[in-house]
């Protein structure tokens, strides 16, 4: 097996992870957990600056 | 106890004052350079010549201007989505003051012509060295306060000024690896290149694109994850495609190097390939547009009266311009007419100008009332002005240079029927100079909204306190 095999296999590797990336975000389960890390960049002004974004994501 | 613990903001505050100083000390500088080219009488002492003045104007505002507002934002952004406070308050501290420092020695010893000739890593070894520890004691800071936080998740931002962290740090270790010239003595450095011909060549803009694709790409994302969906006040659009196009952008960038070297002594397959991968980065490119965009989607009339939500989303727009025009250029038939010209000076300003640029100063109208206890900068209406003159500043930069670029691409390439050149080379010098005009105009109109910026940023601070009792908040769930 010479150096270029080894890039071939890295290369497949590397595609098959990012597959596997797209399948894991996009699986069902995670929406629940994503839609809570979106929320860290708001809730962190306090509880009551939360609810308020809580009930304008309402109108989505 | 946790409520004790307050912010780390000084640091913050620090690096977003010197944001602004420094952006207008790189972009006066990119002024009086583009005035050098339209009147040589300019070039007035060597130290002062275009030759060094250029890369004092790029290490400007690429790692000074640009360098600064990361680390501000980074560590604001770090401790409020973690909840907690800095990690190594001290290091942090220290990271302020060597980087200054580093910015000093790079003004001192470019103009004296101190440089190691590598586009982006000009500055000589002893800087390098320094670089390498300031680089060492951010990754600790940053990573530290990752690894204390509060909150199950790592919010997306950070994963961006993460990948940033690291990917510098690559960059600059394998592109400055250098031999130095000790007879030359550290004050008065000199050293070669580890590496000779080609290989010299694909490292350096191996490095000098990722510097662009995680310098400028990367870390200016995080910033965009935090303050759009901040100023908007709503969640970001989509949070799985930011994980994809995070997770894209990384696999993608570190192989679009070669289309710098199109026809060069480069292997025409790696020239290829680098050319294939950035077709693919417009993908990556403009998923992280939309979904920065779309996250206004249901608050569009917010844009009518925000300068800062404007600055933010119209950073947006050139960074999808930008990232729609690179891969273009990248082909390379297209690169054979733009390659060397100004096309790519234009191309590089519409994403440094619109973007980087932009974002950075919308983020920055954010942050400073906070980090000085005030709800909003002195003055709003100087924020809008100031919206204008960059954005004028921008089109008239980046539409001259398109004009200019073009020309000059298709004055080189003119032959005559006996196959002679049409044009000598000084007729294209000599057509550009209405353009290079155009793009001093532009350059003053942007460098003016920056010094507009920094009276309303001193007014600010003239009128407000040094916050430094904002309490740790606890994270939303634990209620």
């Amino acid at each position: 097996m010479d150096i270029n095999d080894l890039r071939t296999i890295f290369t497949v590797l590397a595609f098959v992870g990012f597959v596997g990336i797209v399948w894991w975000a996009y699986s069902g389960k995670r929406k629940a957990s994503f839609d809570e890390a979106a929320k860290l960049a708001l809730s962190e002004d306090g509880p009551e600056a939360s609810l308020k974004n809580d009930a304008g994501r309402q109108h989505n | 106890m946790q409520s004790q613990a307050t912010y780390n903001y000084k640091v913050v505050r620090q690096f977003a004052v010197m944001t602004v100083i420094w952006g207008i000390v790189g972009m006066l500088v990119g002024v009086i350079i583009a005035a050098q080219l339209v009147w040589p009488e300019l070039n007035v002492h060597e130290f002062l010549s275009y030759g060094r003045l250029r890369p004092l104007h790029t290490n400007a505002v690429i790692f000074a201007f640009g360098g600064c507002a990361l680390f501000a934002t980074s560590f604001y952004v770090v401790q409020r989505t973690c909840h907690t406070t800095l990690f190594a308050p001290g290091l942090a501290s220290f990271i302020f003051w060597a980087w200054q420092l580093i910015i000093v020695l790079a003004a001192l010893s470019l103009p004296l012509g101190f440089t190691s000739g590598k586009e982006y890593a000009e500055l000589e070894w002893p800087i390098d060295l320094l670089i390498t520890v300031v680089w060492v004691a951010y990754a600790i800071v940053f990573f530290g306060t990752i690894g204390t936080r509060k909150t199950p998740h790592i919010y997306v931002a950070n994963w961006f000024y993460g990948a940033f962290i690291i990917a510098v740090a690559l960059l600059h270790i394998f592109n400055s690896a250098e031999i130095p010239v000790f007879e030359a003595g550290i004050l008065t450095p000199k050293s070669y290149s580890a590496y000779a011909g080609v290989q010299d060549a694909m490292i350096q803009w191996w490095y000098g694109h990722n510097a662009v694709g995680f310098f400028l790409t990367a870390a200016f994302l995080g910033m965009m994850y935090y303050f759009v969906p901040k100023q908007a006040g709503r969640p970001v659009y989509s949070y799985r495609l930011s994980v994809v196009h995070f997770w894209a952008l990384i696999f993608t960038y570190m192989w679009a190097g070669p289309h710098h070297l199109h026809y060069t002594a480069l292997p025409d397959w790696t020239q290829s390939v680098g050319m294939l991968f950035s077709l693919i980065l417009l993908a990556p490119s403009w998923g992280g547009m939309i979904n920065g965009i779309m996250t206004l989607s249901g608050a569009w009339h917010k844009l009518r009266d925000d300068p800062i939500l404007k600055f933010l989303i119209t950073s947006l727009s050139f960074y999808g311009m930008s990232t729609f025009e690179g891969p273009m250029m990248s082909i390379k038939t297209v690169n054979a007419l733009s390659h060397y010209t100004d096309w790519t000076v234009g191309h590089v300003h519409s994403g440094a100008l619109g973007w980087v640029g932009m974002v950075s100063i919308g983020s920055m109208y954010y942050l400073i009332p906070k980090l000085f206890g005030k709800t909003e900068m002195h003055s709003t209406k100087l924020v809008n002005v100031h919206f204008w003159l960059a954005t004028l500043g921008t089109v008239l930069y980046i539409a001259a240079l398109w004009i200019s670029g073009v020309m000059q691409g298709l004055m080189w390439r003119a032959t005559n029927a006996d196959g002679t050149l049409t044009y000598a080379f000084v007729e294209s010098v000599k057509a550009s100079y209405p353009f290079w005009t155009i793009r001093v105009v532009g350059g003053l109109l942007f460098l003016s909204g920056m010094i507009l910026m920094a009276y309303n940023m001193f007014k600010t601070i003239a009128s407000g306190r040094a916050v430094d009792d904002a309490k740790v908040l606890e994270p939303a769930h634990a209620h």
